[in-house]
């Protein structure tokens, strides 16, 4: 693949929702171990809602694609997650903007939805919640020069596994302090979905 | 001159109707916007409602707005940078003291960094 275009992200789009519905409740009980437990229903209607949405419409351009997602999320998701995800997705679009999602641009846009979502979450890397996953898959990307599915799968899953046996100290989960040990971080398994259908769609262009 | 506008945020809409109740119970001249709930009042925040809310009670003064837990901060913030009027903050107090007070202090024909300033020296 040299470049990632409209339907190459329909389709990231689609596996990652058929990830979240399957296993809705995976995310669900997470939370209910270290937050309000809202983390399942609140990914499965957003994503449900970002297929609705690019279901309706035709797209162009990437970006402008990235930003519908971006906005469906953030006005329907409902928990912390909406304005995160939102965010993540809207800095990815205002990097592509009239550009073509070439692996140097693509790497630089998940870069900058790192930054957006630090900031809008006011997290850094080790905090335990889902900027390990993406800063992770971030800083691995940006050292390469192609789209590698593995690459892409194996430091999601590497980064969200490391979450377990992080204290949080941002979100709901900080309140639990050292009680928040011992188990993933919900939004690093989100995320984690979201790059393994990211490594599908690349893996099945070869 | 008009007073500033009062943005009440909370995942549950309960929380900012009572508030409400009890900052009118001492002011009706304040305008106090309510975004409870999502847009299908379960428990969460929206922006949409947000956005609303913002429009409704800017009366020209600037609108301050006051949030609870977890998202309700983050969707503040967003809406705050989508929004087009002037002059619309958000401060960090325990929303049913902060928003009591700010309403007084509303009331009192205060600015918005008036406002600000007491709430922060008293929370």
């Amino acid at each position: 693949m040299d470049h990632l275009q409209v339907n190459h992200v329909y389709q990231w789009m689609k596996i990652t929702n058929d990830k979240i519905q399957k296993n809705k409740e995976v995310l669900t009980s997470l939370d209910q171990a270290i937050g309000d437990g809202d983390h399942g229903i609140n990914m499965a209607r957003g994503f449900q809602e970002v297929m609705n949405k690019l279901d309706a419409e035709n797209y162009e351009h990437v970006a402008d694609m990235l930003k519908d997602i971006a906005m469906t999320l953030m006005s329907k998701v409902g928990g912390a997650a909406g304005p995160l995800y939102g965010t993540a997705f809207l800095k990815m679009s205002t990097r592509l903007k009239e550009q073509d999602a070439t692996y140097k641009n693509f790497s630089q846009a998940i870069t900058e939805a790192v930054n957006g979502v630090k900031q809008r979450g006011k997290a850094e890397i080790g905090e335990k919640t889902m900027v390990d996953v993406w800063a992770a898959v971030a800083d691995q990307m940006s050292k390469e020069s192609h789209f590698s599915a593995e690459l892409i799968v194996n430091t999601a899953k590497e980064a969200m596994e490391s979450t377990k046996e992080m204290m949080a100290t941002k979100g709901r989960a900080a309140y639990l302090k050292e009680r928040s040990v011992g188990h993933m971080d919900p939004g690093s398994v989100s995320s984690f979905y979201l790059f393994e259908a990211l490594a599908e769609v690349i893996a099945e262009e070869g | 001159m008009a007073y500033v506008g009062i943005v009440l945020i909370s995942h549950s809409p309960k929380v900012v109707e009572g508030t409400k109740e009890i900052i009118r119970q001492v002011n009706q001249d304040v305008a106090i916007e309510l975004a409870g709930g999502t847009d299908d009042n379960e428990i969460g925040t929206s922006i949409d409602k947000i956005l609303e809310a913002i429009n409704h009670a800017d009366k020209g003064s600037g609108v301050l707005l006051l949030y609870d837990i977890g998202s309700a901060k983050m969707n503040a913030e967003i809406a705050i940078e989508m929004a087009e009027g002037n002059n619309i903050k958000m401060v960090e107090a325990p929303i049913v003291e902060g928003a009591y007070v700010a309403s007084v202090e509303a009331g009192m024909g205060k600015s918005v960094e008036e406002i600000i300033t007491t709430l922060e020296k008293n929370f």
